[in-house]
């Protein structure tokens, strides 16, 4: 099967790649794709050298700031981003963890006030390589990265 | 300069160590004088949305001392809670009738939240597992009355290391005085990963032991908690296990001189009452000591010395 078949180049816009398979989804969430206008192009399940299965996206015409950008660390931490022109990368960047994240992630300790009282979330990055592990404002629980879920 | 002033005291990490170490010095003052008319003209609300015996009487007690009027309830069903009352709506309200609010909640994080909601300090009595920085200070203060320093002192806390909230912050709070620590307990109640990630990151030595009798011979301060029976699965698996959690009196014959016992209290079999009798025992002088550090913690914060 010929390569441009399965995903398709874009003009401009923004590639994020090296995205665990599993991931894909809920990047296009945290970065509101799904209320997004214009073309986007999401692949999950494709042959790569360095995670051995990996996903990608594409949205044509569309750049983020590093702040949105960086929200993805938190269940991609390996993700790389290009931005297109005309075809071609114009820049490379990669993903890096913020110090906090505010109200995108829900404390997985049933007994913490988040999970009882109205307010919003807030966690400190306490490290951030080789993966990232957050702890709770709140409930000062240290949560790994298999235990973050995405408000 | 008293830095406190106005200052809410959440987990025991709020508080610099040149802080605390202030916290304990006041308090020497105040088991010198514990009795002084400087809070007659405060209001404190005391409230206990979970029961608690020591915590509340030792905050109650150290108030009254000081001549200050205490307002409040010692349990949820008392208060607009049990209608439904959200905690924001509770502290919004009582921090109008209060200069400063002692709380204790079933809820992890409980304390911080409310401390971002008050506009009059929050001093933390126990937010569920999570923290209790009024009894991390009362056990700093106990273990440098008895061993005449906090530096360099090694010690074995022993129990339920996994829930046990005074043992983590007690943890914290040592690794600020170069502490050397022993943890003995059951493997599925063994302390969490994230206390001994911040022991490697401090460079402080610490091992894992099962039995108590390990660790006798080594320790300054041999500090006891309780282990819930409920938390094992099969009562017999307990039965098998409880000698190596039970202190008693012959097992303090190879201790050094100046090592002491402390345990938060309320007890149950983990302390066999044998060990009351021997000069080894400080864990009733310790809940003693609450009031003195919760007199200096109130006072300072409200900075009325």
């Amino acid at each position: 099967m010929m390569k441009e078949l399965i995903v398709n180049a874009i003009d401009n816009g923004t590639v994020i790649d090296h995205i665990p398979s599993h991931s894909v989804i809920k990047v296009a969430r945290l970065l509101k794709l799904d209320e997004c206008d214009s073309t986007t192009i999401m692949g999950m399940n494709m042959t790569s050298g360095k995670l051995g299965s990996k996903g990608l996206i594409k949205v044509r015409d569309v750049y983020f700031m590093p702040e949105e950008i960086n929200k993805i660390s938190l269940v991609a931490p390996q993700a790389t981003l290009s931005i297109i022109e005309n075809y071609n990368v114009k820049e490379k960047r990669v993903v890096e963890a913020p110090d906090e994240i505010i109200g995108l992630v829900k404390c997985p300790n049933a007994k913490c006030i988040t999970n009882h009282e109205q307010l919003t979330t807030h966690f400190k990055v306490t490290a951030k390589n080789p993966a990232i592990k957050l702890q709770c404002r709140y409930c000062e629980k240290v949560i790994d990265q298999d235990e973050i879920k995405i408000l | 300069m008293n830095s406190l002033k106005q200052k809410s005291l959440v987990s025991i990490n709020d508080f610099t160590k040149q802080q605390q170490l202030m916290i304990l010095d006041m308090a020497q003052e105040f088991e010198k004088n514990p009795r002084r008319q400087i809070l007659s003209s405060y209001v404190i609300a005391s409230l206990f949305f979970e029961p608690s015996t020591r915590t509340r009487l030792s905050f109650e007690s150290a108030i009254s001392m000081l001549g200050g009027r205490i307002i409040g309830f010692s349990e949820a069903g008392s208060s607009s809670v049990s209608k439904g009352e959200s905690l924001r709506d509770t502290i919004k309200t009582v921090n109008n009738y209060s200069d400063l609010i002692i709380m204790r909640h079933p809820l992890d994080g409980s304390a911080r939240f409310a401390s971002e909601v008050s506009t009059v300090p929050i001093v933390n009595a126990g937010d569920g597992a999570n923290q209790h920085p009024t009894q991390t200070l009362l056990d700093m203060y106990t273990i440098r009355q008895t061993q005449g320093t906090l530096d360099n002192i090694k010690i074995g806390f022993v129990g339920d290391l996994k829930y046990g909230r005074t043992v983590h912050s007690l943890t914290m709070a040592l690794t600020n005085f170069n502490a050397e620590f022993y943890f003995v307990s059951p493997r599925f109640l063994a302390i969490p990963q994230q206390y001994k990630d911040e022991l490697d990151k401090s460079g402080l030595r610490y091992a894992e032991k099962s039995n108590i009798n390990e660790i006798v011979e080594e320790v300054d301060i041999l500090y006891m908690t309780r282990i819930q029976r409920e938390r094992f699965s099969d009562p017999a698996e307990y039965e098998k296990v409880k000698n190596s959690y039970e202190l008693q009196k012959n097992d303090l014959h190879s201790a050094k001189a100046n090592m002491k016992v402390l345990h938060p209290l309320p007890r149950v079999n983990e302390i066999n009452i044998d060990v009351d009798e021997t000069e080894k025992a400080y864990y009733f002088e310790q809940a003693l000591n609450g009031v003195y550090v919760r007199q200096a913690i109130i006072s300072m914060i409200l900075g009325v010395i």
